[in-house]
């Protein structure tokens, strides 16, 4: 394939250069394409009435329960609730152990351990958020210490929230010191950046936000943390895609995307399958690079799953709460 | 881990019943044809022969004709125009309930992918009808006059590219108007027109008001010619709409005709990439570039002509070309042998002349008639293939240094149906559409139809507007 000069100074080199001053951090974003919302939206569209089906159908159910960060963020989480989300990851479906095994769970720092111990053996990740999820208001150092003790009490992946105030205000020398100094504080730990694009608002910000992140150090762009609405939408992820694939072709880095909140169905978990094949490319299409931030989609995949395999379609009472 | 390829999805064929042989549609019932003989019509896709179809010659264009005056005279002009409406809100509703089965039809008749006959052509020819369906008892508000009136029996020939969408587009205005028609469709497309006529009788339209005759060339001719015909109106090529100009000549007949094209789609430096990447795929390669309106100039601004052409070709190395019933085909069969035939001789003058040709690798059908998503680079103004309208999935990209500069090549050209403006600079796309000579300016999009938007041409691209109240006008005397 061709190789394409975005325009934005090919290479490692050219985009160190970028990020040398707020003022030349500021001007390359600014100066990135704008998106046209009408057409990312009829893209998006145009890419969900794909038909999936049959062998096509069974490989991406299999596929997206691999991608499944199996998440609980809630303030009524307890040890006993996060055993419960972990025995499900390490075994979705108790009726069919040909049913794959999700690739990380999802929880708040304080419950790291309990899930790290839950997990062991089983090659599924624990992942935390930190920052002071969700919101990200407050200090520098307490979201340091934040993914601080979330990687000490073991955490593999560490999703961070960006200064979404910090950013909505052109603020983006603090937003990239402010990555930077979490993906420091993250060490080997897999770092995701949550944009919260439903309040970022605007494709165009959402694209500025993404290149932020890659430039700062960003392992994954992550739409949303779940709490605001809109969450993640097709539109917003495919111009995600669209960057990490920009990037990938400046600097020969691959970048994960990772859609959270609102994703239910496996109908809709297949539409964004079929936007990251066509999009990204099928590098993609692997849980390296791209996951779900979901809870109850995997009992939705399950479902479709032993439809496939039995031709019935089976109730909820059938498959495991958690 | 394995790829991702999607498996066979075709939609089935079951919904439609093609009977083996049609007749003519005259007078509210089909009639066997009293001369010419009877013609095939084939799937484009797989060569297979889906009906036989019978010719009208000169005895039953006439009675086709006078079927229509007398409907005209009797029932249809009288009529008050609400209960016009009422009709053709009628036929709106039938439309949409057969909506599958039209698409189905459509795409095995064609070669379309279904994707495009399910999400465009079909929604737009119901839309067609429930928005002239709208104006039938208005007509007075149209700014045709205090009280306009119809013009009698309009004479319709209709191409193939848009088979049904284009009969709605003919025949929606004509009877919200008063006018009662007699559609030709194309001889290598006439079996939506055919089940149009069957939604005609299920509507109880009264016998007459529409009448669907099928034929080539001379069968248009006779029916265009025809003395009793008051309006004629045309959708294919300039070379047939030039003779159809010449035989009405010195007639009392009113003409609108809606020829080709060599649409200049002008991308400028600040464009939004990956959008506009869609917009010039959208732009030629849909309906495999069967479209009066496509796309097929691309003016890039040359400072970022490689990164366009580098991000267009990744986007055309995603095009699925293959069985138009499939959902998830993009690209489906070229129309007929003869069709295949030009866009190969005109990409070959394109070689030939110079220019880079190139397709991404693609396999295609064995069966059918087929061609790859081509782009030519290294065009000029003064190669054929800029010049000539090729109506196939065929594009030829330029280059500009200046907004003034874009719009001189995009003018420079016999046609002007439509053009399209890439930019994030607002103020420039209105000075664009002001400058360019071209029926339909589109603005960050391309190929975008609605029924109230006026459609049709500059230049040797036609003359008359289809579409909203501007296509009404058409068909009223004033």
């Amino acid at each position: 394939m061709t190789t394409i000069d975005s325009g934005v100074g090919a290479g490692v080199d050219g985009l160190a250069d970028v990020t040398s001053s707020e003022d030349r951090l500021r001007r390359f974003l600014l100066g990135l394409p704008g998106v046209d919302q009408v057409g990312a939206e009829a893209r998006a569209a145009t890419l969900s009435t794909r038909s999936i089906k049959t062998t096509a159908k069974a490989y991406a159910l299999d596929l997206a329960i691999q991608m499944i960060d199996l998440t609980t963020l809630e303030g009524q989480d307890t040890p006993g609730k996060v055993r419960a989300l972990c025995a499900k990851a390490r075994r979705p479906d108790p009726a069919d152990s040909t049913a794959p095994q999700v690739a990380a769970v999802c929880v708040y720092p304080d419950l790291v351990a309990t899930a790290k111990y839950e997990l062991r053996g089983s090659g599924i990740n624990v992942a935390s958020v930190a920052t002071a999820f969700p919101s990200g208001r407050s200090s520098l150092a307490i979201k340091v210490q934040d993914t601080k003790d979330a990687v000490a009490a073991g955490a593999d992946e560490v999703d961070m929230v960006i200064d979404r105030g910090a950013f909505l205000s052109g603020r983006y020398g603090m937003v990239f010191d402010e990555i930077t100094a979490i993906r420091e504080a993250a060490g080997d730990a897999h770092l995701k950046v949550i944009l919260e694009t439903g309040e970022l608002v605007t494709y165009d910000n959402v694209r500025r936000a993404s290149w932020l992140a890659m430039l700062a150090g960003a392992d994954f762009i992550k739409t949303s943390t779940g709490k605001v609405s809109p969450a993640a939408t097709l539109p917003v992820t495919l111009v995600m895609l669209e960057a990490v694939r920009d990037y990938h072709e400046n600097t020969g880095l691959h970048i994960g995307v990772k859609p959270a909140g609102g994703i239910r169905t496996s109908k809709d978990a297949i539409k964004y399958l079929v936007m990251v094949n066509e999009t990204a490319g099928p590098d993609w299409l692997d849980p390296e690079l791209f996951r779900f931030g979901a809870s109850s989609l995997l009992n939705d995949l399950l479902m479709q799953r032993t439809k496939l395999a039995t031709g019935n379609y089976s109730g909820p009472d059938y498959f495991t709460l958690d | 881990m394995s790829r991702f390829e999607y498996a066979p999805a075709p939609e089935s064929r079951a919904i439609v019943d093609i009977k083996s042989s049609y007749g003519l549609f005259i007078n509210g019932a089909f009639v066997e044809a009293t001369d010419g003989k009877p013609f095939k019509t084939v799937s484009p896709a797989s060569e297979e022969v889906l009906a036989e179809v019978s010719e009208a010659g000169p005895a039953d264009v006439d009675k086709a004709v006078k079927a229509a005056r007398k409907a005209h005279e009797k029932v249809w002009g009288p009529m008050p125009g609400r209960d016009r409406a009422k009709y053709l809100f009628r036929i709106a509703r039938l439309i949409q309930e057969r909506a599958r089965e039209l698409a189905v039809l459509e795409s095995l008749d064609n070669g379309k992918p279904i994707r495009e006959s399910r999400d465009v052509d079909v929604p737009l020819v119901a839309a067609h009808f429930f928005y002239y369906a709208g104006w039938a008892d208005k007509l007075e508000y149209a700014g045709a006059g205090p009280d306009p009136q119809p013009w009698g029996v309009a004479g319709q020939v209709i191409p193939w590219n848009f088979p049904l969408l284009m009969l709605a587009w003919k025949i929606a205005p004509a009877l919200a108007a008063g006018n009662t028609v007699v559609l030709k469709p194309a001889e290598t497309t006439p079996l939506t027109a055919l089940a149009f006529a069957e939604i005609c009788q299920q509507a109880d339209l009264p016998p007459g008001v529409v009448n669907i005759i099928t034929g080539a060339g001379r069968t248009g001719e006779n029916l265009v010619t025809h003395e009793g015909v008051d309006k004629v109106a045309f959708t294919g090529s300039t070379a047939v709409g030039r003779a159809i100009a010449k035989a009405v000549a010195g007639t009392d007949k009113k003409v609108t005709l809606e020829l080709g094209g060599k649409a200049a789609n002008i991308v400028f430096e600040d464009a939004p990439i990956d959008q506009t990447i869609e917009g010039i795929v959208n732009g030629i390669f849909f309906n495999q570039g069967h479209v009066c309106c496509a796309g097929s100039r691309l003016l890039v601004q040359e400072s970022v002509y490689d990164e366009v052409l580098a991000r267009l070709k990744r986007r055309m190395g995603t095009l699925r070309i293959g069985d138009p019933l499939d959902k998830n085909t993009d690209i489906g069969a070229i129309n007929s042998p003869e069709q295949l035939a030009r866009i190969r001789e005109l990409s070959q003058v394109g070689e030939d002349e110079g220019a880079e040709r190139w397709s991404p690798e693609c396999e295609l059908p064995s069966q059918g008639y087929w061609f790859p998503p081509t782009v030519f680079t290294g065009v000029s103004q003064a190669h054929r293939i800029a010049r000539e309208e090729i109506f196939g999935p065929v594009l030829s990209v330029l280059t500009f240094r200046t907004p003034a500069e874009a719009v001189e090549k995009a003018n420079n050209t016999p046609f002007g149906l439509s053009a399209g403006v890439w930019t994030e600079k607002g103020s420039r796309i209105l000075w664009m559409a002001n400058q360019l000579r071209a029926g339909v300016v589109w603005a960050n999009t391309f190929n975008r139809f609605d029924p109230a938007s006026p459609f049709g041409g500059y230049k040797e691209s036609g003359y008359g507007r289809e579409g909203g109240r501007h296509g009404l006008e058409a068909y009223l005397a004033h």
